[in-house]
């Protein structure tokens, strides 16, 4: 069933490749990159060190892992779809087993050169794997119960083992990130809409069994809800981020204080502000008007790996392709929700713009299959 | 495996539906991120502005600089020092003793010093400034400073700090300043926020508590932004405050560590005042401190020390110590008696050693009695008789009367603490007082200062000073604050007959010039710098002892008032030595030394001025007054352990 399927001849070969690469999607790329690039050295005070510089370089070498990965025919993605999921759920289990045996807590392993969240990784394979499956799997059995839960085990056992790291927030962006590519492969809508309904349900238990005796949550926990909902009751205290956060957003104002005027960030008001809470910095910095415009870029982004996965014909690539522009917006959109209070804070980045290595990494890898998918589209109807 | 084209058809029709639709949630989803976007920068970027404000700008107050305080000839008094200190600040802390521990590598501190700040650290508020460490020298602040990224919390100050420069000399009259404490919170009204700033100082005795405002000035502002653990990152505006006013005061320094030095080993005081202007010199009260001592927070022992020493060097004796003034007080009696016209100035009243009124016998000091007196006699003298006799005839209202006249009995407004009211007693005062009536010997003590005369030695030279000219002059300590100068105030003549002032004035003259006077033995020679004056023996005890067989405590009051020169008179001078014994032996030497210490223009009292027979010892004397060389000198910065 495998690459006979593609007309390989109307296929571009070898070099040729690079100029069939989705550019305008490179461009945000670039773009989106760069304001990261440009908020890191404003956070540091002005110098490249010692955040700007590390990230310009894992950039550069994350764009280098793109194109690689871009050259490479989507087919062979596919086939190693499986295998990607299996050594994914094996360093999940690494990370807990070495955890346990005595490293304390620790969500990654250090490959020398840099430090890998295997629950980084988990969220492209699954969907990968995912998009594998529902290429296989005829379309009439799509809604079948049985070949429903096939897709539902392969997310929950890697959410299962991610949330017991413990990493709520991750657990559940796979989980909707996995979920996203089952909505997208034509899965009934009662389906979701039993989820949703049920996790709407369990929301309102546990929130009304507070104080009774049948209590689901511990206290601290019930606290922590608390402090999402109500953060100015406890400034200083739990509540702290997400005020000061919303202080040095607000005070951005229409058009922000300038490049490095951002007097909240740079004063340490700000929590994480070189990593989570960065967007803060830039909503200071730029104001409403540079914060609408990296919400715009990645619109534009998102716009067109949608355009780039209708376009294809390929089941896999659109599936694939759909599945990380969903996976990636929900970065974001986590991340935006969190600084403006309007989620709670779990630890999540602002895709390409935060500090961090890993998850630009798999970022980069994640869109190099896009391009991919996108290189390797079928070039004509099939006979 | 082939895939059915008309499956793969579905599929892609499938796909694009699922696929536009997870695109428009997408997006629709982006919108409400960009409204929430609008609203937190858009309609509520004025509230989080304002916020972030309060969030970055501290205001912190510029404490002004104190006042200078100078003496008559713009001699400093008491002026401020730059003092570096550390503080530490325990919200910003990591771990308190692991800092306790880095700082005592850097810099002298002592065990006690740690205790403090950690007593005083748990006390307070985790965010407000502790000092650990005060007057570092210059280096060890720089230690300080070049290590504060290894100290957080822990941060280097400046600021300036009272310090008087002629130690004991001012110590009663200018007070000191010392740190604001809780119980000085409680007790005062004084809202101004400076007072909570870290180590600020306030007046707390004398001339400093008194004229706090003045001195005081008003705190500047200054706007920091300062980052999350308060350090300052910037300054952004800044007001100056108002220093406050400098203070010049009526006294002199030369005179007055004259004074301080001639007292030393006694328990005395010595008021010398201007009697034109009402300016007061001199005010000497001894033994005194060193209250630069109370400034830096003195010692347990040394304060101790200064509590339990019989001699209350703590004390201003010269406006708060209260005595019987004995024979000084006879010129008032005097007055009063001729005044009313009951005895003539050439009258002679017959002592014999006691006169006995009801059934009581009131005796002279002089057991043998000074047989027929004239008013200059019995001044000369210091025959008590002659005035019991006077108050018999005038009785105690017109005695009083005249007393209040002389500004006995009254509280007089001067800028130090305790400034006492002695009393000029009445027949309703004592009724007042003890519920009793007023008996004829109540007038006859009364008429030799005995019994319920009481005043300070303060009133004394006041008193003097209004004998010597007839002007009701008031005393001065205060001679500018700022630019303002304080008037000379007087309540104008006394309206008393200007041949009695003389002939008492005579008489006092007599008492230091006449061979049978009791200052004879304190008599100047020359034209320039003659005395008069009147010596004062106070008991103590009712039962006269020889002095010398009774212990200190239980001994006479010795003291004497004066002016001089007698024909122009410049200055008057009360003495009053505690258990010094005579009036005449203790007093009025002092008295003497001390007015021509004043009246000579280096300072010092003039060898020409002494009888020959004496300048021997006098030079002796005036060689080995522990009087400091200089006292500019700065004390000396801790050193390094």
């Amino acid at each position: 069933m495998s690459y006979l399927e593609y007309n390989i001849r109307t296929v571009p070969t070898g070099l040729r490749k690079i100029l069939y690469l989705n550019y305008p999607i490179i461009l945000l790329l670039v773009t989106i990159a760069s304001i990261g690039f440009l908020m890191l050295y404003s956070v540091a005070g002005g110098t490249l060190q010692p955040w700007a510089e590390p990230q310009i370089k894992r950039f550069g070498l994350g764009l280098a892992v793109m194109l690689f990965v871009a050259m490479v025919p989507i087919y062979v993605w596919r086939n190693v779809a499986g295998l990607g999921y299996l050594v994914s759920l094996v360093l999940l289990v690494a990370v807990e087993v070495v955890g346990v045996t005595g490293m304390g807590a620790q969500r990654w392993i250090d490959l020398g050169f840099m430090r890998l969240q295997p629950s980084e990784l988990t969220k492209i394979t699954v969907v990968m794997l995912l998009a594998a499956y529902y290429d296989w799997l005829p379309i009439e059995k799509t809604s079948r119960p049985l070949w429903v839960a096939i897709p539902v085990m392969i997310i929950l056992v890697p959410m299962a083992l991610v949330f017991l790291q413990p990493d709520l927030g991750t657990a559940l962006l796979l989980g909707i990130g996995g979920a996203i590519v089952m909505f997208a492969a034509g899965v009934h809508w009662a389906y979701f809409a039993t989820v949703i309904a049920s996790g709407a349900g369990l929301v309102f238990a546990v929130l009304t069994s507070r104080g009774t005796s049948w209590q689901i949550l511990k206290d601290y926990q019930y606290a922590r809800i608390d402090t999402f909902l109500n953060p100015s009751a406890d400034p200083l205290g739990a509540g702290y981020h997400i005020t000061q956060s919303k202080i040095a957003l607000g005070s951005g104002g229409w058009t922000g204080r300038g490049f490095m005027q951002g007097t909240q960030s740079r004063l340490n008001f700000l929590p994480e502000k070189h990593t989570d809470f960065i967007f803060t910095t830039l909503a200071e910095e730029f104001g409403f008007v540079g914060a609408i415009s990296l919400l715009i870029l990645y619109l534009l982004l998102i716009v067109f790996c949608v355009v780039s996965a209708l376009q294809n014909r390929d089941r896999f690539s659109s599936l694939l392709i759909l599945g990380i522009a969903g996976s990636f917006f929900l970065f974001f959109a986590v991340n935006m929700s969190m600084v403006m209070g309007m989620a709670p804070v779990v630890g999540v980045p602002l895709p390409l713009v935060s500090y961090g290595g890993s998850a630009m990494l798999v970022l980069m890898v994640a869109f190099g299959l896009v391009q991919s998918a996108h290189v390797h589209r079928p070039r004509r109807k099939l006979a | 495996m082939r895939r059915n084209p008309r499956d793969t058809e579905e599929s892609v029709r499938r796909i694009t539906r699922r696929g536009l639709m997870l695109g428009g949630a997408q997006i629709a989803f982006m919108a409400v991120l960009a409204g929430r976007m609008r609203h937190l920068q858009v309609e509520e970027a004025d509230a989080f502005r304002l916020l972030a404000e309060d969030n970055r700008i501290r205001y912190d107050l510029i404490p002004p600089e104190r006042g200078l305080i100078f003496d008559r000839e713009g001699r400093s008094i008491a002026t401020n020092e730059q003092t570096y200190r550390v503080v530490i600040k325990a919200a910003d802390v990591d771990d308190l003793e692991a800092t306790f521990a880095r700082l005592r590598t850097l810099i002298p501190l002592t065990e006690e010093e740690i205790e403090s700040a950690r007593t005083e650290i748990r006390r307070s508020n985790p965010t407000t400034s502790v000092t650990v460490a005060d007057r570092l020298s210059w280096e060890d602040v720089a230690e300080i400073a070049v290590n504060a990224p290894a100290l957080p919390g822990v941060s280097p100050e400046v600021g300036l700090s009272r310090l008087y420069p002629s130690y004991g000399d001012f110590a009663h009259v200018v007070g000191y300043v010392g740190p604001v404490s809780d119980y000085y919170l409680e007790q005062t009204r004084d809202t101004d926020p400076l007072l909570l700033t870290p180590r600020f100082q306030v007046g707390r005795v004398g001339v400093e508590a008194k004229l706090e405002k003045s001195l005081r000035g008003k705190a500047g502002n200054k706007q920091v932004e300062v980052n999350v653990r308060g350090r300052v990152m910037r300054e952004l505006s800044r007001k100056e405050g108002v220093p406050g006013k400098d203070l010049q005061l009526t006294l002199d320094s030369r005179l007055q560590a004259f004074v301080q030095a001639r007292m030393v080993g006694e328990s005395a005081s010595i008021v010398v005042m201007d009697v034109r202007t009402g300016d007061l010199v001199a005010i000497g009260s001894g033994p005194t401190f060193d209250p630069n001592k109370f400034v830096r927070g003195i010692s347990q022992r040394d304060y101790s020390a200064l509590v339990e020493n019989a001699y209350r060097p703590l004390a201003n004796k010269s406006v708060q110590g209260l005595y019987p003034p004995g024979s000084t007080f006879k010129m008032i009696t005097a007055l009063a008696a001729l005044e009313a016209g009951v005895v003539s100035v050439g009258e002679t009243i017959y002592c014999s050693g006691h006169k006995e009124v009801g059934g009581r016998r009131f005796h002279c000091w002089n057991r043998g009695g000074h047989g027929w007196m004239d008013l200059n006699d019995s001044l000369m003298r210091s025959c008590d008789v002659y005035y019991y006799e006077l108050a018999e005839r005038v009785g105690i209202e017109k005695i009083s009367e005249m007393a209040r006249k002389f500004g006995l009995g009254e509280r007089h407004d001067l800028p130090m603490s305790a400034v006492a009211e002695g009393t000029a007693p009445t027949k309703d005062w004592k009724f007042r007082r003890y519920k009793q009536d007023w008996v004829v010997g109540d007038s006859l003590n009364a008429a030799i200062g005995q019994g319920y005369v009481l005043a300070s030695p303060l009133q004394l030279a006041v008193m003097t000073a209004r004998l010597a000219t007839g002007e009701a002059i008031r005393p001065r300590l205060v001679k500018q604050i700022g630019d303002d100068a304080q008037p000379v105030m007087s309540d104008g003549p006394m309206g008393l007959s200007p041949t009695h002032l003389a002939r008492i004035r005579s008489a006092m003259f007599t008492v230091n010039n006449d061979r049978g006077g009791t200052a004879y033995a304190s008599r100047t020679v020359g034209e320039e710098m003659t005395i008069a004056g009147k010596t004062g023996t106070s008991q103590v005890r009712s039962v006269v002892v020889r002095n010398e067989d009774v212990p200190w405590e239980e001994r006479d009051h010795a003291l004497y008032v004066g002016f001089a020169p007698y024909d122009d008179p410049r200055f008057a001078v009360s003495v009053v030595v505690e258990h010094g014994g005579g009036g005449s032996t203790a007093a009025a030497p002092m008295a003497r030394d001390v007015l021509l210490a004043a009246l000579s223009d280096d300072g010092m009292p003039p060898l020409e001025a002494y009888p020959s027979a004496q300048r021997r010892a006098i030079e002796e004397r005036l060689r080995s007054l522990p009087l400091r060389p200089d006292a500019g000198g700065q004390p000396p910065v801790r050193d390094r352990a």
